[in-house]
């Protein structure tokens, strides 16, 4: 038994929007070096809990816990240690990737450009840096998206369906990183719909409707 | 490391800036709106000069108002519809910062745009030089207030389909004092006389809009994100 409150914990959340009640008292505890995998068929609120357990979405019932604390106490500071992924890859058309990378981290760590680089080659789209985002492909859009959370250095990943739009070699792209940074001592909260075979600590959380 | 406040500040109306000179239509349109509306007065009017200079703070601040509000629309829907307000809303720099930021953008972008062009169709009002330095005080205070007024209604219609017409409804019933200020103290300024008392009006307006819509905006649009 852990006395000491580290990592996410969640408990007996409930979420009803309008009459449908979305979450039905979801609880888990989820620790640095480990991996939450949430699944489920389609409308069962996996985006629901992420959203709430980012901060956006505040629960009629329940609290989600960062360190032992209930995350509203200190919103914008645990917000600051987080990277969240939507299921959109939320990129503005106009600016490049470089850019869009360039006004997302920036607001989060002091970051050089080079370090923004490096984080667009790591995902493979370092050769469109400077192309508008509009004129990606949707595999590489989410590869950019994969590079912000990466720039973003964040202890706690919120991934919603990651491996969307993503070709073979992506898929391992998105596995390597998440393998590297719950080793790295990180937490990862990740919606999938396929069994995620990774060599690190894996729970699950499977939603029901 | 840690950014701060007015680093993040700053970041956030250069992305503003970058965003609408990729798109200078979006930032022209209001602007020419402006222009050809004042500039149909005269010509459907076909005043004497004096009775055109009777009328011309009315058409200026209605005018105003209006290319003003045609804007206000973009203000955060875009960023709404592609995500980018979610990654924004969760930056680390709490949400207030990001509307004070992103209003003081587009005031840049549209009121001082507005003030600018406002020596233009001054002329074609015949407003006298003399009053243009009243005018354009009163513009830049006036669209300074509105675009403030402006954050709470669109942060408040964001995830409406139709949601321009409700921002009208929402912002206009509230600017009613800004038109009512602002010309009369244009028609101080044509006049002569002084246009100390309604500057002053204006001043208190925006001063009590700076101050508290940031506020409500922000919790307008905390509402929209849930």
């Amino acid at each position: 038994m852990n006395i000491a409150p580290d990592g996410l914990e969640f408990e007996k959340v409930h979420v009803w929007r309008g009459d449908r009640h979305v979450l039905q008292g979801v609880s888990e505890h989820v620790r640095p070096r480990e991996l939450l995998h949430i699944s489920g068929p389609n409308g069962t609120g996996k985006t629901t809990l992420l959203r709430v357990l980012s901060g956006l979405l505040r629960p009629e019932q329940g609290s989600v816990r960062w360190l032992g604390q209930s995350i509203m106490t200190f919103r914008t500071e645990y917000q600051a240690s987080l990277a969240y992924a939507s299921h959109e890859p939320a990129l503005k058309s106009d600016l490049t990737a470089l850019e869009n990378l360039h006004f997302a981290v920036g607001l989060k760590r002091r970051i050089a450009a080079g370090e923004l680089h490096a984080a667009l080659d790591r995902t493979g789209v370092g050769a469109c840096a400077d192309l508008p985002a509009r004129v990606l492909s949707a595999g590489q859009r989410r590869r950019v998206a994969l590079a912000r959370v990466l720039a973003m250095s964040a202890t706690v990943w919120l991934l919603d369906e990651p491996y969307t739009n993503l070709d073979a070699s992506g898929a391992d792209l998105v596995s390597g990183l998440l393998q590297a940074h719950v080793q790295g001592g990180g937490l990862a909260l990740v919606v999938a719909h396929h069994e995620l075979l990774l060599p690190c600590s894996i729970r699950r959380l499977e939603l029901h409707s | 490391m840690k950014v701060g406040a007015w680093q993040a500040f700053v970041l956030i109306v250069h992305r503003e800036l970058c965003l609408s000179f990729r798109r200078p239509e979006q930032l022209f349109q209001p602007l020419v709106f402006f222009l050809i509306v004042t500039t149909l007065f005269p010509l459907g009017l076909s005043l004497q000069l004096s009775q055109l200079r009777d009328i011309a703070p009315g058409v200026l601040w209605v005018a105003a108002l209006l290319s003003s509000l045609l804007s206000l629309d973009s203000l955060f829907k875009s960023d709404a519809d592609d995500g980018t307000l979610e990654q924004l809303a969760l930056s680390g720099q709490g949400l207030t910062l990001i509307v004070v930021a992103k209003t003081c953008a587009h005031w840049l972008l549209t009121g001082v745009a507005l003030v600018v062009v406002s020596p233009i169709v001054a002329t074609a009002l015949g407003i006298p030089t003399a009053a243009f330095a009243t005018m354009m005080l009163s513009l830049a205070l006036g669209t300074l207030t509105l675009s403030w007024l402006g954050a709470i209604g669109a942060g408040l219609t964001i995830g409406l389909r139709r949601g321009n017409v409700l921002l009208s409804l929402i912002v206009l019933p509230l600017a009613t004092p800004l038109l009512i200020f602002g010309a009369a103290a244009t028609e101080r300024a044509i006049s002569g006389t002084s246009a100390v008392g309604a500057l002053y009006f204006l001043a208190a307006l925006c001063v009590f809009t700076c101050t508290l819509a940031p506020f409500a905006a922000t919790a307008a649009l905390r509402i929209t994100l849930e």
